[in-house]
């Protein structure tokens, strides 16, 4: 993953000195810190999700069975839970001292969903974490029930919101900038917290992370029928049908999601769906490729717009300008550069004009022009039009990469829910009543699934981390140039900072996080290989 | 107010005894106590200083970010140093 980021940055970027750049270490610095955080999120929501379904079942059968069960699950959720813990902190440094141009330039719109996040979202997963783990035997079954739904549903609110900031940088909404404070002030509330971007990237994102759960949770079950570990065998059985159905449902509603997002960056970020497809130069009835030569008749049209033959603009297109088909225009790359240069311009005489305490009217006539042309803002800092580019091959094969996997896990569950049915289905048996269960070539054990299929489980769970760390390569990646859409390039947010400082930190970061993390897998390998045995007695003697 | 005593005391022992009871829980909240330390203590003290910060006067940092972005939007060096593609 980071050798794939690396090779999309520009290893002779500082006038081909063959150094990176501090844009460049900025940039691979935040990439590494993302997507190391991120590693740890898509297993909350989905473990989360799939525990809270073990602990209901526990709720309403009263079965010891399913309370073994749940703690179990609930127990590698919390290795997930602390390792994750604060990681995302980091980022937020970031910002402060790589990203300050940025920071500032956002603070208003940026501060008020991260606040939300951390006082709300944060605090109501550790009071519920707390009751979850340490009130078994102090709380009732229902309060307990309902604190395990809560930790899971406080996980996801925080996602929400980081969702909602990250969607305001890709669809700038609900706001106004000011050329006195160099702000964007939030002038609706509701507009960024609700805007389209947000509710489709959190519904995509939020079930794709599912996904990773019930991967995840089929893997460590098919480990112990694979070891043939008669302790966790019954758990590992019934845990199977429960998280594969969370996967099969999460998988076909992560492609319902995914559509409706393209069709919301065919709206807002045409460049980055032409990136996605290395589409140059577009049209209508247009094929979505597969690999380059081999496509899909009109399934691009039908992604991007709900009809087999819209109109989808291509690179070429959208540098050029082109006319869509309700007869409204974009302007050429050309023309926003100048309104952007516009724009800036006048940003520099209203800031003079106001400092040396000149005319209203002149003022006045600066800041009509800053207002008419804040649209293409950004675009004043763009030297060259080829700099609107995004890095198409990265995005074409983090999509296909992210579609592929998609579409086998729908396959995946499919087979495990269609051998799960057939291992229950009693054959007819004349000579027994009832009939006997139909045996499967290579199972493991009587009543079990083949041996390939739970082999297949354990392979796919890097697969699960790598599809949904390329959904986010597809979704970074596509907006470049931007930090925030339209309005400000990485150029012009990132500080004026030495590249060999942010470099540090960057190496600093990849030991840290290799430490880490190897510390994590370690922990949760050995949590795994324990399976349901108790644990020894704490040494100050307690219960 | 017996009720809300109550309360209190069965929410200190949910604390209490969880804590105390803990067995994997010791050593992830040592590996989150550590995080937190080298995160707070080291990474932000030493190598995330507030950039506008160091480098505006209080309350001219709107000065100091309008001279960057102007200063960036004229003088115009690459944006993105790579570019992009423009034709396959």
């Amino acid at each position: 993953m980071l050798s794939l980021l690396l090779t999309s940055l520009p290893l002779g970027g500082e006038q081909g000195g063959g150094l990176l750049s501090a844009i460049d270490w900025a940039r691979a610095q935040f990439a590494l810190t993302a997507i190391y955080h991120w590693l740890f999120v898509p297993l909350t929501l989905g473990l989360g999700l799939i525990m809270s379904i073990m602990e209901t079942k526990y709720y309403r059968t009263g079965d010891a069975f399913w309370r073994k069960t749940a703690q179990f699950w609930q127990r590698l959720f919390g290795i997930n839970f602390a390792m994750g813990v604060a990681t995302g902190i980091i980022l937020e440094f970031e910002f402060g001292t790589n990203w300050s141009n940025y920071s500032w330039f956002v603070g208003d719109i940026f501060g008020a969903p991260l606040a939300i996040e951390g006082i709300v979202a944060f605090f109501m997963e550790s009071t519920f974490v707390a009751v979850m783990y340490f009130g078994w035997e102090k709380v009732s079954r229902g309060f307990h029930l309902a604190s395990t739904w809560l930790t899971w549903l406080g996980a996801t609110i925080s996602a929400w919101w980081i969702l909602v900031a990250n969607s305001w940088m890709q669809y700038p909404v609900g706001c106004e900038f000011n050329p006195d404070t160099m702000r964007n002030e939030m002038t609706s509330f509701a507009d960024v917290a609700l805007s389209p971007f947000a509710i489709d990237k959190f519904c995509h994102t939020a079930i794709s992370s599912w996904i990773v759960g019930a991967v995840f949770v089929v893997a460590v079950s098919g480990w112990y029928l694979l070891k043939r570990r008669e302790a966790e065998r019954e758990m590992a059985l019934k845990s199977i049908p429960i998280a594969a159905i969370v996967g099969l449902l999460a998988s076909v509603l992560a492609g319902a999601t995914g559509h409706k997002s393209a069709q919301t960056v065919a709206a807002v970020q045409p460049m980055k769906l032409a990136a996605m497809e290395a589409l140059y130069d577009g049209g209508t009835a247009q094929g979505l490729k597969i690999v380059e030569g081999i496509e899909v008749p009109y399934a691009l049209s039908f992604m991007a717009t709900n009809d087999f033959n819209g109109f989808v603009p291509g690179i070429n297109d959208i540098l050029k300008g082109y006319t869509r088909e309700d007869g409204t225009v974009e302007p050429s790359a050309q023309e926003k550069m100048e309104r952007g240069r516009a724009a800036i311009a006048a940003l520099a005489a209203y800031r003079k004009a106001k400092a040396e305490g000149a005319d209203a009217s002149i003022v006045n006539s600066q800041l009509s022009i800053i207002n008419s042309n804040m649209p293409y803002f950004g675009y004043g800092f763009i030297k060259d039009e080829a700099e609107l580019v995004p890095p198409v091959a990265v995005n074409f094969w983090a999509f296909r990469v992210m579609v592929g996997f998609g579409g086998l896990f729908i396959l995946f569950f499919a087979v495990i829910l269609f051998f799960d049915w057939r291992k229950k289905r009693p054959t007819p048996n004349p000579s027994r009543e009832g009939g006997e269960l139909l045996p499967i070539t290579g199972e493991v054990g009587r009543g079990s699934f083949p041996a390939w299929l739970l082999w297949l489980a354990i392979l796919l769970v890097p697969c699960a981390y790598i599809c949904s760390e390329s959904g986010w390569l597809v979704a970074e990646f596509g907006r470049q140039p931007w930090t925030i859409q339209d309005m400000l390039p990485v150029g012009a947010s990132v500080s004026d900072i030495g590249s060999s400082a942010v470099a540090t930190t960057f190496w600093l970061f990849l030991a840290l996080f290799t430490t880490m993390l190897a510390v994590e897998i370690n922990i949760m390998l050995k949590q795994i290989k324990r399976g349901t045995a108790p644990h020894p007695a704490p040494p100050q003697g307690g219960k | 107010m017996t009720t809300h005593e109550s309360f209190w005391h069965k929410a200190f022992h949910l604390y209490y005894d969880g804590f105390r009871n803990m067995t994997l829980g010791r050593t992830l909240w040592l590996i989150i106590a550590i995080k937190l330390f080298v995160i707070f203590l080291v990474l932000k003290l030493f190598f995330f200083p507030d950039f506008i910060g160091q480098h505006a006067e209080k309350g001219h940092e709107p000065d100091f970010v309008a001279g960057e972005i102007c200063k960036r939007g004229i003088e115009k060096p690459p944006m993105v140093p790579q570019g992009g593609q423009l034709n396959p």
